[in-house]
């Protein structure tokens, strides 16, 4: 264990995982008195405005090719966790995230698959005045209905591609929920941050990048697209957990091709970082 | 009965007679200070407002009357001029030879004193502010009434003969403060010291830890600050002479000596310091003589200069709006007395090179905080002394550090995180936390350890390794490492498996053992030193009553913590050798770690602190000197770590101890929030002397523009500090650039690096400190 390169990382910190959790795909606790939790991280600066604790949830229905995290696609890979002591660890940080500008992001997984805690969790947020994320790929928006949403001020939404295939190529899902996702938030005028992994050979295809850049530019309420360049930290997680990473020998996009990106992304009228 | 009401009597007819003297002032030659008698017209004063410093030695008062806040940004500043520059290059070529040699030279032959060695100089046609230790610069001199073993052992490792005349005045002619303490030691004090649970005591050098107020200097010039010495004498001079008495009478009178001793030594350099400064250049010479004095004479561990920039600062006003000067000459003022402070060199062993490595010798100074009125005193002096590590580039000394109140002004906020994101050479400390405690007028000796200024010094003392402690708790007094029995004879721990409430029983009466031991060993060393090592100078530059503080420390608290938390969570299974002593332990199952907010495991270190205070407290000291603590290690966590045996939080015997209060390298695993949060928790109140945290960041890899970062970055200071966080060693720096550093020390000369409480040249630390660095928790990778 002490050679591994997560041995002192969060990622060893969990106290215990959770073998008797319920499958994911079926999962849906309709109280919420429990949530599976991978693990959560305090003084983020890339999970949403300010610095923010963000809180990465058990279960996910994607698989994408270059998740980083792959050990957080079952519920049973968390920790089993009360809602009571979630909130009681919310509160000991509400006052510095307030103080900071900061908040609650809610990550995973994909957290609409436990959504009855965390609209629970985002609703205890909201009491402490604590502002809060949702980052989601979309896939389960259909899950959060009104009410959930009232809670969240921000949606970081994963758009991984424009093109169908390609889109269920690289996560093994359908486009669609998302896209509709994404028109009903245009709809609730809710702040969004469109978020897009450039993966070189895989989702870089010009055509791939416009599709999306043109169907975000027109929506307000998307203040930011944020183009993320792929990367190799998540390697060692899929070989830990015996994965076969089909995404090993793939590079870090070049510089040139991070900005021909962003560049669409702004030709097309989107304000991308 | 009759002779109470005979006492009541005479001390009524006492309070009568004092009453009847003010009125009449008959009798105020005798007794009352002549400082009230001065004439307030000093021509070196004008245009200064008036007040009760006039009349009284009292900084503070001139400050608060003079001072000039600034809450602009830095785009003032201006670069070095080129006399400045000059100096600098003179003195690059020592610095670069430095790194491959160590010492570079030593006068072996002349105990040093104010007036031991004739003045000396770098480059004399451009050196704004003159003055150096010995006569040629990086010449060390040697000062053995700390201990001559020290001095000795200094010389032989730079490859130099020791002198055997020095050696025969103080084998033979000559008691050392070090003879001194071992004389009182008793055998258990040495066996503690031998087995490393009490360590780094300064019972062979210098205590240091004492900040002499070396603007009085430039104030009041030498004749005055001797007038209100022989005041203060004549008050001795009416009291019974009892031990106290006369000891604060040869004290006096020491002092009195050092003040004459120091304006020769001004006088060799053609100066005349017996009279106030009168323009800025002046009072920058006069402050930097006066702590000049103090380096020659006293070899402290740390050698702070206090407080001084926004003092100099009413003087460098005074003369920008005289015209006298322009904005060039007041920071050339500022960076020549900077490059005189990052020249300080103390001839030290290696065994203390293990201990606090690259040289360091805290010349500490403070800019920031407020005053007691709520108005800040910052001022541009406070810009311009940052800038420095602009001007001249990054360094460990002077030991900048910023007293950081969420009030300060934004533009100064800024400017601080700026300089800190391109060097890494600043220490934030929350003066919201110190002011209630010491005033507006205090400066941090050292680290952490917070004193008011001129009234208030420290007997310093180290630290105790509480990990050991525990360890001594769990084997019955035995040490875990030689197997000596060095505790008291009490039962060990029996049984398969550690028990909580067991050992916590155990420990607390070995703690209650453990400080007071120390405290008996701190009352010896205090004792002597005065002794025999009086900080005649420093003492000279504080009034008459002052408040004493004798300073504990200890060090192993995350390790200890962690190891108590594992114990009661998780299970931990001692193994024993065949002589029964426990030597290793196996830990099953998880158990919350400090430095995660997690208040199951930060209230065992907050009670850890509480406790041992209480502890330390029970036991009187020398000179009824107020107990203190803190949570220090600088860098001696490597050696506390190094001469310890394997801990039930599964650390191995030999390694390293977490810095300061700094959680566990990589157990501090939710981020730096958490992390911050955690230490925020331990109560000052039980440690006056300072909590330290060392926080290394990786350069943000977030999508904000320079200035968001740094809003971002003052929100954070702002927020550690709101929540109680007392102390914060902030690094903005790469893995990959320390670990080319290790592999190409020439390619970084001037690389800094924050490490418990000060910065050091990362090039100049040890392979095991430069290791250690490394493999703590970087926030942001």
């Amino acid at each position: 264990m002490a050679d591994e390169p997560w041995a002192n990382s969060r990622y060893a910190l969990r106290l215990s995982q959770s073998p008797d959790a319920p499958e994911t795909a079926e999962f849906n606790d309709p109280r919420g008195d429990v949530g599976w939790i991978h693990s959560y991280e305090t003084g983020s600066t890339v999970d949403g405005p300010g610095i923010r604790v963000t809180v990465f949830m058990s279960g996910c229905l994607l698989r994408c090719l270059y998740c980083h995290n792959p050990d957080t696609w079952h519920l049973k890979d968390g920790t089993r966790v009360s809602f009571e002591r979630a909130e009681q660890a919310l509160t000991s940080y509400a006052a510095a995230l307030r103080a900071m500008d900061g908040g609650l992001t809610i990550s995973g997984g994909e957290p609409l698959v436990q959504m009855h805690f965390t609209k629970r969790l985002f609703a205890s947020a909201k009491r402490m005045g604590v502002h809060t994320a949702l980052d989601t790929s979309g896939f389960l928006g259909a899950r959060a209905d009104d009410d959930y949403l009232r809670l969240v001020d921000l949606v970081l939404l994963d758009i991984k591609s424009w093109d169908p295939a390609t889109y269920r190529r690289a996560v093994g899902q359908d486009l669609r929920p998302t896209l509709e996702f994404a028109e009903r938030l245009a709809n609730l005028g809710k702040p969004v941050w469109v978020r897009f992994v450039l993966v070189p050979g895989l989702t870089d295809d010009p055509a791939n990048v416009e599709g999306i850049a043109r169907f975000v530019a027109p929506m307000s309420n998307v203040e930011w697209v944020e183009v993320l360049p792929f990367h190799q930290m998540g390697s060692f997680k899929w070989k830990a957990a015996g994965l076969d990473y089909e995404l090993l020998d793939t590079p870090s996009p070049s510089p040139d091709l991070v900005a021909r990106v962003l560049g669409q992304f702004r030709d097309a009228g989107c304000r991308a970082r | 009965m009759p002779g109470e009401a005979i006492a009541t009597q005479t001390s009524a007819d006492t309070l009568k007679q004092a009453a009847g003297h003010e009125r009449t002032g008959s009798f105020a030659v005798k007794t009352t200070p002549p400082t009230t008698e001065i004439a307030v017209s000093v021509a070196e004063w004008s245009g200064f407002a008036p007040g009760r410093w006039q009349h009284a030695i009292d900084v503070r008062d001139f400050i608060q009357r003079n001072v000039t806040p600034y809450d602009g940004d830095e785009g003032f500043l201006i670069g070095s001029t080129d006399r400045t520059k000059a100096v600098w290059a003179k003195l690059q070529p020592y610095f670069k030879e430095e790194i491959r040699k160590g010492v570079l030279d030593a006068d072996a032959k002349t105990p040093s004193s104010l007036t031991s060695h004739p003045p000396g100089y770098i480059d004399r046609d451009n050196e704004v502010i003159v003055g150096l230790q010995t006569d040629a610069p990086f010449r060390r001199a040697i000062m053995p009434y700390g201990g001559l073993r020290m001095v000795e052992a200094g010389l032989k490792a730079a490859g130099i003969e020791p002198d055997p005349i020095v050696h025969d005045i103080f084998t033979k002619y000559r008691k050392t403060h070090n003879e001194g303490v071992f004389d009182a030691y008793t055998p258990e004090i040495m066996a503690c010291r031998r087995s490393h649970i009490i360590t780094g005591l300064p019972d062979a050098y210098g205590r240091g830890r004492i900040i002499g107020d070396y603007r009085r200097v430039a104030l009041y010039g030498t004749d005055r600050l001797l007038e209100a010495k022989r005041a203060e004498r004549a008050l001795l001079d009416a009291k019974w002479p009892t031990d106290d008495v006369i000891r604060e009478r040869e004290e006096l009178a020491e002092q009195t000596r050092a003040l004459s001793d120091l304006a020769t030594m001004a006088k060799s350099y053609g100066l005349d310091i017996t009279r106030p400064a009168a323009n800025a250049r002046e009072a920058v010479q006069w402050t930097y003589f006066g702590y000049l004095g103090a380096i020659k004479e006293a070899n402290g561990a740390a050698m702070s200069i206090g407080r001084v920039s926004s003092f100099l600062d009413i003087y460098i006003e005074r003369d920008l709006s005289s015209g006298a000067i322009d904005e060039a000459g007041a920071q050339e003022l500022v960076d020549q007395f900077v490059q005189k402070l990052r020249i300080v060199r103390f001839l030290r062993t290696p065994d203390y090179d293990a201990l606090f490595s690259g040289d360091p010798y805290w010349a500490t100074e403070c800019i920031g905080g407020m005053d007691l009125n709520g108005r800040p005193l910052v001022t541009r002096t406070s810009f311009r002394m940052l800038h420095t590590l602009t001007n001249l580039g990054p360094a460990p000394e002077p030991n900048i550090t910023v007293l950081w109140s969420t009030q300060l002004p934004d533009g100064f906020k800024r400017y601080c995180i700026k300089v800190s994101a391109e060097t890494s050479s600043i220490q934030y400390e929350n003066d919201d936390l110190m002011r209630p405690y010491w005033g507006d007028d205090y400066g941090i000796a050292c680290c952490v350890s917070a004193m008011r200024i001129g009234n208030q010094m420290q007997f310093f003392g180290a630290r105790a390794n509480l990990g050991k402690c525990l360890l001594y708790a769990i084997n019955g007094g035995r040490d875990e490492v030689s197997g000596d029995q060095v505790g008291p004879a009490v039962a060990p721990v029996t049984g398969e498996v550690l028990e909580f409430d067991d050992v916590m029983t155990k420990f607390d009466s070995m703690m209650e053992w453990l400080a007071q031991t120390y405290v008996h060993a701190m009352n010896c060393i205090h004792y002597m030193h005065d002794k025999y090592y009086y900080e005649r100078l420093e003492m000279a530059l504080h009034d008459q009553q002052i408040l004493r503080t004798m300073a504990f420390g200890i060090a192993g608290l995350s390790v200890v913590t962690d190891s108590l938390s594992a114990i009661k969570h998780a299970k931990v299974r001692p193994i024993r050798r065949e002589d029964g002593l426990i030597v290793a332990y196996e830990t099953t199952g998880d158990f919350p770690k400090y430095g995660n907010n997690d208040d199951r495991v930060d209230s065992i270190a907050a009670d850890l602190v509480s406790t041992f205070m209480k502890k330390i407290r029970k036991y009187p000291t020398y000179r009824n000197a107020v107990h203190t603590q803190s949570v220090l290690t600088i860098t001696s966590n490597v050696v506390y770590g190094k001469n310890t045996g394997d801990t039930p939080d599964g650390r191995k015997a030999g390694e390293p101890f977490a810095p300061g209060a700094n959680p566990m390298h990589g157990r501090d695993s939710h981020g730096w929030l958490a992390s911050c949060l955690s230490v925020a928790k331990l109560p000052y109140a039980d440690a006056q002397d300072g909590i330290s945290y060392t926080v290394s960041v990786t350069p943000s890899l977030n999508r904000l523009d320079e200035g968001q970062k740094i809003a971002q970055a003052v929100k954070v200071l702002d927020t550690y500090c709101g929540q109680g966080g007392f102390h914060m060693n902030l690094n903005v720096l790469n893995r990959d650039t320390l670990l080319d550093a290790m592999e190409h020390p020439d390619k970084y000369p001037q690389l800094t690096i924050r490490v418990s409480g000060y910065a050091v040249n990362f090039v100049r630390l040890t392979k095991e400190q430069q290791m250690d660095v490394i493999s703590r928790t970087f926030h942001g990778e």
